[in-house]
């Protein structure tokens, strides 16, 4: 692989590669649902901490 | 018997160490290397101490492994707290050098030797132990199990404070391979790099065997940062060395190229080590003081794709106006300019977290110190962006503008979101009701505030007169300036940055005194007195 080669990858399919993959990370979490459990993860702090060992 | 192939293992590493001492082709290799030897020989007869003999019927006490494994983060919080006051005392003192030069002394406390000692005290020791210490307790907490590995955490903790020894009195020495923020040479980047494995062994095995079924954001952040470090350590250091007994290696790369394998490293060392790592700390250390939990979940996961997206692009414009192609310089000056959103995204989302409780900073300092750690966070990650743009660039490029925007991120947003962790964990760490003294805290807070803004004010003056003096021509087409002249310049400015950083170290040196006394238990003052004498009822 020759730096021509990758740089003509890397603003192409690349860059859609990476593009669609963020916005497929954006439509995933907020899918429909998504709300209920991200409220229920975001309680995790606040669970009981176990006796130190 | 306990504890015995460890002797063993570190003893016959201090034999080597001398042998290669002995057989050094270089007398700075021959130093390093019996400063290492008296350092494992020293932990060998410390741990022989501690080889424990099975009792008379064959069986050993069996160590309690129920809990979580906290003694590692007791020792991880006071190392964090050590290293940050050496770093900033270091900070201070070549401070000093640059108002006074005539305190370089020669030739091992010149300038060019002790600033790479204070950006990895600071950076890598400061915040590395934090980092070590927290994310160990986070992902214990959040996963509800157990830290993986047993003692292999020991192996971390011990493994990277023989870093920072070695890094350090390597810079005093002199031994460096010049890359900014990744100077120790060749055989110190190697021993890092057996460290930080050992560290993603125990941090995802943690995971891994997780009782929760989901994983906590902070913990993403934890482990984005441990798995960013790894690679751009590996590829920044790749190097040849020129004999395996000497501390001489040529790095891999070449001209442009390895100026652009240097920012690809140096920046995501501010990325992901500076930001990511911390941001961990954010996402669980700010819900738990304010009580509530995170703003916004899903904006958390926003914010953290968002961040690793976008992150890993932006080094460039460390090199604008260099020989680095423009298309490179441009690519990261609009990478860098597309990371203000996530930033302020993560910001908002840690400032909102507070919804509903804002009361609690009237009485809470350590809830006040998260908060200004955060609005540094979003000062310092809106300066950035605004001085990668290439024409703000060509002004604040080179100044000490740099230098004040650093400080701003590191002292205002990592130093801060330390010391509120800090003390939120040690009397939890240390079995405690509370800290010692919530007024020390506050004392705290507005000493390393006040630092703060004094140092990041006066370098912007200093950085844009440096800046405007450069580039200044007469009608004939020469310079104006002198260097020299724009030193001179800039000197009063030089002497009130070296007292805003002692403001920050002497908020550091309180907090010591508060952690020390709130572990040895001593009873809290406000308890004292609060509690009103009891007055019989007449």
């Amino acid at each position: 692989m020759d730096y021509n080669l990758f740089r003509e990858l890397a603003d192409s399919w690349g860059l859609v590669y990476l593009f669609a993959l963020f916005v497929g990370v954006i439509f995933f979490t907020f899918r429909p649902g998504s709300r209920k459990k991200a409220d229920e993860i975001a309680k995790i702090p606040f669970k009981e901490d176990q006796s130190n060992g | 018997m306990r504890n015995i192939s460890e002797v063993m293992l570190v003893g016959l590493a201090a034999f080597f160490a001398l042998l290669a001492s002995a057989f050094a082709v270089d007398s700075l290799f021959q130093t390093h290397m019996a400063i290492l030897c008296f350092i494992l020989a020293g932990s060998t007869i410390i741990l022989l101490r501690r080889v424990e003999f099975a009792s008379p019927d064959g069986s050993f006490p069996e160590p309690d492994t129920s809990g979580y494994m906290d003694e590692v983060i007791r020792y991880g919080a006071i190392a964090t707290l050590f290293w940050g006051i050496v770093g900033f005392l270091v900070g201070v003192v070549i401070a000093a050098q640059l108002a006074w030069p005539e305190l370089n002394l020669e030739p091992y406390l010149n300038f060019g030797r002790l600033r790479p000692l204070h950006t990895s005290a600071v950076i890598f020791a400061f915040g590395g132990n934090a980092l070590l210490c927290t994310s160990f307790y986070v992902a214990q907490r959040t996963c509800r199990a157990r830290l993986f590995g047993g003692d292999l955490a020991w192996f971390v903790f011990w493994g990277y404070q023989l870093f920072i020894v070695m890094a350090a009195t390597g810079y005093l020495l002199g031994i460096t391979q010049s890359k900014e923020y990744a100077e120790p040479e060749w055989y110190v980047d190697l021993w890092l790099t057996v460290v930080w494995v050992a560290y993603l062994i125990v941090f995802m095995g943690t995971i891994v065997r997780r009782k929760e079924p989901h994983i906590y954001v902070a913990n993403w952040f934890y482990l984005s940062f441990i798995i960013t470090v790894a690679m751009l350590h590996v590829v920044n250091n790749a190097a040849v060395p020129v004999s395996f007994l000497g501390t001489k290696s040529y790095v891999a790369f070449a001209g442009v190229q390895d100026a652009l394998t240097q920012w690809w490293y140096g920046h995501n060392a501010v990325g992901f080590f500076l930001t990511a790592g911390f941001l961990g700390m954010m996402y669980y250390f700010v819900p738990k003081q304010a009580g509530r939990p995170v703003y916004s979940y899903r904006l958390s996961i926003i914010h953290f794709w968002a961040l690793i997206f976008l992150y890993i692009w932006a080094g460039p414009h460390h090199l604008h106006y260099t020989a680095l192609p423009d298309w490179a310089q441009t690519l990261g000056m609009v990478f860098s300019i597309m990371l203000w959103m996530p930033s302020w995204g993560g910001m908002i989302n840690g400032l909102m977290t507070l919804q509903g409780a804002w009361d609690k900073l009237r009485t809470d300092p350590i809830l006040r110190m998260f908060v200004i750690s955060l609005a540094f966070y979003g000062m310092s990650t809106f300066e950035g962006p605004m001085m990668s743009i290439k024409s703000v660039n060509s002004l604040s490029h080179y100044t000490d503008w740099t230098i004040g925007h650093v400080h701003s991120g590191a002292l205002g947003w990592n130093g801060m979101i330390v010391f509120a962790s800090l003390y939120y964990l040690v009397p939890k760490l240390w079995n405690k009701q509370s800290l010692y003294s919530l007024k020390l805290v506050n004392w705290h807070l507005w000493l390393a505030t006040l630092g703060i803004v004094i140092y990041a004010a006066v370098m912007w003056v200093a950085g844009i007169t440096q800046g405007l003096m450069w580039r200044e021509y007469d009608d004939q087409g020469f310079l104006v300036n002198s260097f020299i002249e724009t030193v001179s310049a800039i000197h009063p400015e030089y002497v009130m940055r070296t007292f805003g950083g002692l403001l920050y170290l002497s908020g550091a040196l309180i907090m010591a005194y508060n952690i020390w006394r709130t572990i040895r238990g001593d009873v809290p003052e406000t308890v004292q007195q609060d509690q009103p004498s009891a007055v019989p009822a007449e």
